[in-house]
């Protein structure tokens, strides 16, 4: 839409006497084509004070030039001011323009510069008529004007225009009359900005001059509104709004000024009572009752503001700008408001409510009027303001008005309406005619109760749907809670309820704790109305432990859950609440700390629950369920968990405080839970990698806005959880909480347990955790009994007093007095009787307890240990010695059997692969008075000797030799070294030991020497003993402990001697070597044979004399000599004493020097048919070796083969060896001593070859 | 009384609880709050908009949040999402927005120093005695 100003342009027509007809007719036809092709065309307008130059479109009105038209000193109307005063004129002919014409512009010059005006033109319109019609005393055309611009425009020519035939089509004409349009708009332009400059000025003077007395703002008003209007008619929209802004901002710095306490007269008219507040008109352009008002004076602050508004509005919409207007709409109307305030104007209470209202429906409708329905979609964040400010209104219009009430308005209540209705005023004719006028909708709404909830819920819900659609949630959630608050008081709580909920869950969320405190109360005055009593409970009790609340409004929240819960509750079902809004579990702590005890021991479990509650509180029954853990059943002992933190046995809750501070979702939450993982290869348990697990990722890694806000009580309905049915249980009975930290001990069952829920009952109700979080785990544990025994220094050697460990862990057990263990005693092991023998008692933490003398009584089969008693769950320790008997000999009695009827198992010697000792298993059978069972315990022994024996023999002479070593790491003394035989007493056994007492260091030995001397006969079988003492080096003799060796030995008689004789070759008196010499054998039988040989060889030669066959052998090891001819051969031997065969060998010595005679062996030739009588010793094995090595020798012998076979066979060792053995011939070594080597170790000089010049050295 | 002053002053954690709040009037305390509160919308509001435009580079003073009929709320962002809000009484027209700002600047400066104490644990209320001066100095005294 676009308003037309006309510029009131005065056009001083020619005196009427002068005007012809015909030139009226003219000018009227110029004058419309002038007004329209005036504006066709933009100017560039340069302005003043370094505005920038604009383009602009001047409009003319013109008009017939009046005296009276022409304005007086002071007059500031802009709009109708004369820019351009014009004299038209058509006179052509000299004489008429000096009688009449010439003396009337003279007049009109003068009149014009009375007034001061010196914008003006003349204008000659010159046409072919005139010409025409005066052609005799015409003048040039030029004279004319010539004569005009001398006489009027001495220095201005152009203020002089020729006009040719306006009303013809020639381009003559066209083009005069163009000239015409420019130069009366380059007139116009500049007249106007010279005027426009002073009207600029004289407003700013008169400005200036505002705090003189007498100055009026609604006269300055109107100065500078004209202003506006000039630039509006120019559409300069921009200038005229900064014209409106600097009244408005004039206007509100008077205002505050005036609040500042420096008055204004004119401010008078502003601080009269408001009358009417019939709200804001956007509709007209101009709202001229106001505007009159304005000027007469008589304008109220509101009536100033709003008409001020209105143009702001009009403007702002031309440039578009509909947004600004709803934001300078809510500005100004807070502005008015405090303005009012401000200046303390009278205003009937609600009016202003009025006025607000109506106003913020009439800017939403006229910018609904200039936009279409997208475009506002798109910007209700401007518009949504007005819609809360004009609901917040409303629903204070209605709580005034009694409509809000649930009884309805009352009579003053209606008074007061009516009086509010009656500053309305009628309805403005433009909106007479619309149905939603903002008129109507506040007297229907002011009409009647059910109308006013119409409209206050169609407002409220717009203005919250509004701030939800631009993401305002907060804002959207403060109407719905002030949307409830209305139907609290309607008396609707269930509605109010749901928006309340949903403003206080928004506050929670955030950690808000005034705004949670305040609208819980408001749910908590819902809940109760819509008996809701678990709800209402709940709130009560989490406004009760409200520190936001003063005490009084807490007790009286805490007795409405006490009241409830006093009452008799018929109603079988209880009323589940959770915990958190009660009470806190603040920690939770384990007595002993380790979380973990046997099952006679008493753990305790220490909760601090802080009350919340403003009173103290008696609770029926506290309980916490427990869970039993299977899977942890055996690993007693070990905390689990939280409570391997630095405070052992120590679980400290973190609270997350509903009431005050930040919520705990601000970074809180529940904390990491770190394990460290090592994974290990299956194999060799080698590690393959390390690293920390986060266990509870369940936990943290959870979405955020899915997740409830952390803290469930302050939730809008709290979780309903009970208590699991069957649950094993903690409780504890009838406990006053006080407020603040209490402290309740429980005593836990045995088993391994996690702590999960705890409940407190209070009558009816029930406060509930649901989940005890970190978790807690303890463990009560069950153990049997346990005897150990253990060396207590390793290793234990046999045949020394050993001291070994007994522990017996009590377990469940209590050890009473009388109770004792029962040892079977072993003759291998005595136990060694101490006397003081004490044992130790130790609590399960290592504390010593108790030390009390243990009595041993043995009896010949047991030994009996009575126990000093002792408490479960503790440890009893003891010493006892005992003493391995080292075993002496190869004797093994048969099997007895224990006292308890058990085969005893005789100790077993065998090689410990770790040490050179041979080791002993000892079994000990122990009765334990808890068990109907033996226990039966292993000790190991080290024997810490090897022994030897040898039987060395020269010539009829016997002597054995026993070689003890010590292979223990100890250090040893070695004392009455004594061997004795048996059998036979006439045997003397002369010893050669001249030490009595022997010092044997670890790792070394000692040889002892007998000669063996008898009487009679010897006897071919000796039965030994070998005896020692020996006791470590570093204690007394009294520690000597014996050592004894049996050993057996057979065939000791000699029976064959040999002797080797070496014979130089004849005629020699030397051996040469290279030189064939003479061996000489001789074996000697020395002894009639004994009764066994010849049981031995009468199977062989059943008749005939009593002969053997010995095979004898020469071999030469260290090649010193070669054997010629036959190296070995079977001798036939009487069996008579001093029979002698000699044999005669030929040997080379094959160096010169001393040789050693060669080696000579006898051998028993045991023909096939002998029966193999003795079956081999696997010592005999050795021998049968170096026989095969001399079997190679033997190639010539015919039965060689037959030997070989036979010690192959004996590696075998086969069943069918018997078979063979009887087939084949076998050579049988004798026994040591059998056989004495006379020539053993002899030595023989050989010379050299030649004496000359080889000289051979032989060094090896 | 000295009427160049604020009504309500607030510290707002980047989560949207509040670490600081004082008011003067005690008694409104409670509509404080709410205002406060709603004001976090506008807050947001902006600061999303102006993170659109600006990036990094941006203004920490927000403006004026929304005036009602008695309160001029006025905004302030830190980098690190702290909201401070200002809450001036609506005829209290003698407050420029250079003021404010001066105010801002000085709630910040104070705030920078509370959270540089070595034992103020980040996200707890504010409990310092300086910045508790420097807030009580830029609100209307109630003698």
């Amino acid at each position: 839409m676009r308003k037309k100003i006309f510029f009131n342009n005065n056009i001083p027509l020619p005196p009427l006497e002068l005007l012809h007809f015909f030139f009226f007719a003219l000018f009227t036809s110029l004058y419309t084509s002038l007004a329209q092709q005036l504006p066709r065309e933009p100017m560039e307008w340069r302005r003043t004070y370094g505005r920038a130059p604009k383009m602009i479109l001047l409009e003319a009105n013109f008009v017939q030039f009046k005296e009276e038209l022409l304005p007086k000193e002071g007059n500031k109307a802009l709009l109708t001011f004369p820019f351009l005063h014009i004299y038209w004129t058509d006179c052509c002919d000299t004489e008429m323009y000096k009688s009449s014409v010439k003396e009337d512009m003279m007049r009109w010059q003068n009149s014009l510069r009375t007034h001061g005006s010196s914008d003006w033109v003349i204008i000659v319109v010159e046409t072919n008529d005139t010409k025409k019609k005066n052609k005799t005393n015409i003048l040039p055309r030029s004279s004319i004007v010539d004569k005009i611009r001398s006489d009027f425009c001495n220095k201005q020519s152009d203020r002089c225009v020729v006009l040719s035939d306006p009303l013809k089509d020639s381009s003559r004409s066209q083009e005069s009359w163009n000239s015409l349009l420019l130069k009366l708009r380059t007139l116009l332009l500049m007249s106007f900005t010279k005027n426009l400059g002073r009207f600029e000025d004289e407003m700013r003077t008169l400005r200036e001059k505002r705090t003189q007395p007498g100055w009026s703002f609604c006269e300055y008003f109107m100065v500078q509104e004209e202003l506006a209007f000039v630039f509006e008619m120019l559409q300069q929209f921009e200038d005229a709004l900064v014209q409106y802004d600097e009244l408005d901002a004039l206007f509100t710095q008077y205002v505050l000024n005036f609040g500042a306490g420096d008055t204004a007269n004119w401010l008078g008219s502003f601080c009269a009572p408001v009358r009417n507040w019939s709200g804001l008109l956007l509709r007209r352009p101009i709202d001229m009752e106001k505007r009159d008002s304005i000027q007469r004076g008589e304008a109220s602050l509101l009536d100033l503001r709003s008409y001020l508004f209105s143009r702001q509005c009009t403007l702002l919409i031309f440039l578009q700008r509909p947004w600004e207007v709803t934001q300078r709409a809510l500005e100004l109307l807070h502005n008015c408001v405090q303005e009012l305030r401000l200046l303390e104007v009278q205003v009937l209470e609600g009016a202003l409510d009025c006025w607000v209202f109506l106003s913020c429906l009439e800017v939403l409708h006229r910018i609904e009027g200039c936009c279409d329905p997208a475009q506002l979609a798109a910007n209700c964040s401007h518009t949504v303001g007005l819609w809360a400010y004009a609901t917040d209104k409303l629903k204070s219009l209605g709580e005034l008005c009694g409509l809000v009430s649930k009884n309805g308005p009352n009579s003053e209540d209606l008074n007061r309406t009516v009086d509010l209705l009656a500053g309305l005023g009628d309805e403005r004719p433009e909106t007479v005619n619309s149905l939603q006028s903002p008129y109507k909708k506040l007297k229907e709404a002011l009409s009647s109760v059910e109308a006013f909830e119409r409209h206050y819920l169609e407002l409220s819900h717009a203005a919250m749907e509004m701030y939800q659609a631009i993401g305002r949630l907060r804002s959207a959630r403060l109407v719905g809670k002030s949307l409830a608050e209305f139907y609290m008081r309607k008396g609707d709580p269930e509605r109010a309820e749901t928006f309340l909920q949903e403003a206080l869950k928004s506050y929670v969320s955030e950690g808000w704790s005034l705004p949670v405190t305040h609208t819980r109360r408001q749910v908590a005055e819902c809940q109760k109305l819509l008996s809701k009593t678990e709800d209402y409970l709940q709130t009560s009790a989490l406004l009760a432990g409200d520190v936001n609340l003063t005490t009084d409004e807490r007790k009286h929240f805490c007795q409405e859950i006490l009241s409830f819960t006093g009452k008799s509750g018929d109603q079988s079902h209880k009323v589940t609440l959770s915990m958190g809004v009660f009470a806190q579990l603040t920690q939770l702590k384990f007595h002993p700390a380790a979380a973990s005890v046997h099952s006679g021991a008493v753990l305790q479990v220490e909760l601090t629950l802080r009350c919340l509650m403003p009173v103290s509180v008696r609770i029926q029954q506290l309980v916490a369920s427990i869970h039993f853990e299977v899977d942890h059943g055996g690993t007693h002992g070990r905390s689990k968990g939280a409570q391997r933190r630095t405070h052992p046995g120590t679980v400290v809750f973190r609270q997350s405080n509903s009431s005050a501070g930040p919520p705990s979702s601000a970074g809180a939450g529940p904390s990491l839970e770190l394990d460290e993982i090592q994974d290990r290869s299956p194999s060799d348990n080698s590690l393959n990698s390390t690293g920390v697990i986060c266990k509870n990722t369940h936990l943290l890694m959870r979405r955020h806005d899915s997740n409830s806000p952390p803290d469930t009580p302050n939730c809008i309905s709290p979780p309903t959880v009970g208590i699991k049915e069957g649950a094993q249980m903690l409780k504890v009975q009838d406990v006053t909480l006080e407020p603040g930290n209490n402290s309740i001990t429980f005593t836990a069952p045995p088993g391994t347990y996690t702590l999960r829920q705890l409940c407190a009952t209070v009558g009816e109700v029930q406060f509930i955790l649901p989940h005890i979080y970190p978790s807690a785990q303890y463990e009560v544990y069950s153990q049997e009994p346990q005897l150990t025994v253990e060396p207590l220094s390793e290793p234990l050697l046999a045949g020394l007093p050993q001291k070994v460990k007994f522990t017996l862990l009590t377990g469940h057990y209590t050890v009473k007095k009388g109770d004792a263990l029962q040892l079977s005693n072993t003759e291998t092991m005595p136990i060694l009787p101490s006397t003081s023998c004490t044992a130790r008692i130790s609590s399960p933490t290592s504390e010593l307890v108790g030390e009390s003398t243990l009595s041993i009584q043995s009896s010949e089969k047991v030994t009996s240990i009575s126990l000093p008693p002792a408490p479960p769950y503790h440890t009893l320790e003891f010493q006892l010695e005992v003493l391995c008997i080292i075993p002496s000999g190869a004797d093994r009695p048969a099997n007895e059997r224990l006292t308890n009827g058990e085969v005893r198992h005789r100790p077993r010697s065998y090689s410990h692969p770790d040490t050179p000792m041979t080791a002993i298993d000892q079994r000990m059978s122990i009765d334990c008075p808890w068990s109907i069972y033996s226990t039966l315990l292993a000790l190991t022994f080290y024997i810490p000797f090897k022994t030897k024996h040898s039987l060395l023999s020269a010539g009829n002479r016997q002597y054995i030799q026993v070689c003890v070593q010590n292979v223990s790491d100890v250090n040893f003394a070695l004392a009455e070294v004594k061997l004795t035989e048996k059998q036979h007493a006439s045997l003397e056994l002369q010893s050669l030991n001249t030490k009595t007492q022997q010092l044997l260091c670890c790792k070394h030995s000692v040889f002892c020497l007998w000669e063996v001397r008898w009487k009679d006969d010897l006897p071919s079988c000796l039965q030994c003993v070998f005896s020692a003492n020996f006791s470590p080096l570093s204690q007394d003799i009294s520690a000597y402990k014996p050592f004894h060796y049996q050993f057996q030995l057979e065939r000791v008689t000699t029976l064959y001697s040999v002797k080797a004789e070496i014979f130089p070759p004849a005629g020699e008196q030397r051996c040469r070597s290279g030189v064939l010499c003479g061996l000489e054998v001789c074996i000697t039988r020395l002894t009639e044979p004994a009764e066994g040989e010849i049981a031995e060889d009468s199977k062989t030669e059943t008749d005939g004399p009593k002969t053997t066959k010995l095979m004898y052998e020469v071999a030469d090891s260290s090649s010193n000599w070669a054997v010629c001819g036959k190296s070995s051969g079977m001798v036939l031997m009487p069996m008579t004493a001093n029979a002698t065969h000699k044999v005669q060998i030929e040997v080379m010595p094959l160096f010169a020097g001393h040789l050693p005679f060669p080696k000579i062996k006898v051998l028993k030739y045991l023909p096939h048919t002998a029966a193999v009588a003795i079956q081999p010793d696997p010592d005999s094995c050795v021998e049968n070796d170096s026989l095969s090595l001399l079997d190679k020798t033997l190639d010539d012998q015919g039965d060689t083969a037959s030997i070989r076979s036979r010690g192959s066979v004996h590696s075998v060792g086969s069943g069918d060896q018997q078979q063979k053995g009887v087939a084949m011939p076998r050579l049988e070594p004798f026994s040591p001593g059998q056989v004495f080597n006379h020539s053993h170790a002899c030595q023989v000089l050989v010379l050299p070859a030649t004496d000359d010049h080889i000289m051979e050295v032989n060094a090896t | 009384m000295n009427t160049n002053m604020a009504v309500c002053i607030a510290v707002i954690a980047k989560e949207n609880y509040p670490l600081y709040i004082r008011s003067v009037p005690t008694q409104n305390e409670l509509k404080f709050h709410y205002t406060v509160h709603t004001s976090l919308d506008v807050v947001e509001e902006k600061i999303s908009a102006v993170g659109k435009a600006l990036g990094d580079q941006r203004e920490l003073y927000l403006g004026l949040l929304y005036p009602t009929e008695d309160y001029k709320v006025y905004g302030y962002v830190t980098n690190s999402k702290v909201k401070f809000v200002i809450v001036v009484d609506s005829s209290n027209t003698s407050l420029r927005d250079n003021e404010i700002r001066s105010m801002f600047r000085k709630l910040h400066n104070s705030f920078t120093d509370v959270m540089c104490n070595p034992f103020h644990n980040p996200g707890d209320t504010i409990q310092s005695k300086a910045f508790d001066g420097i807030v009580s100095g830029m609100m209307v005294q109630t003698a």
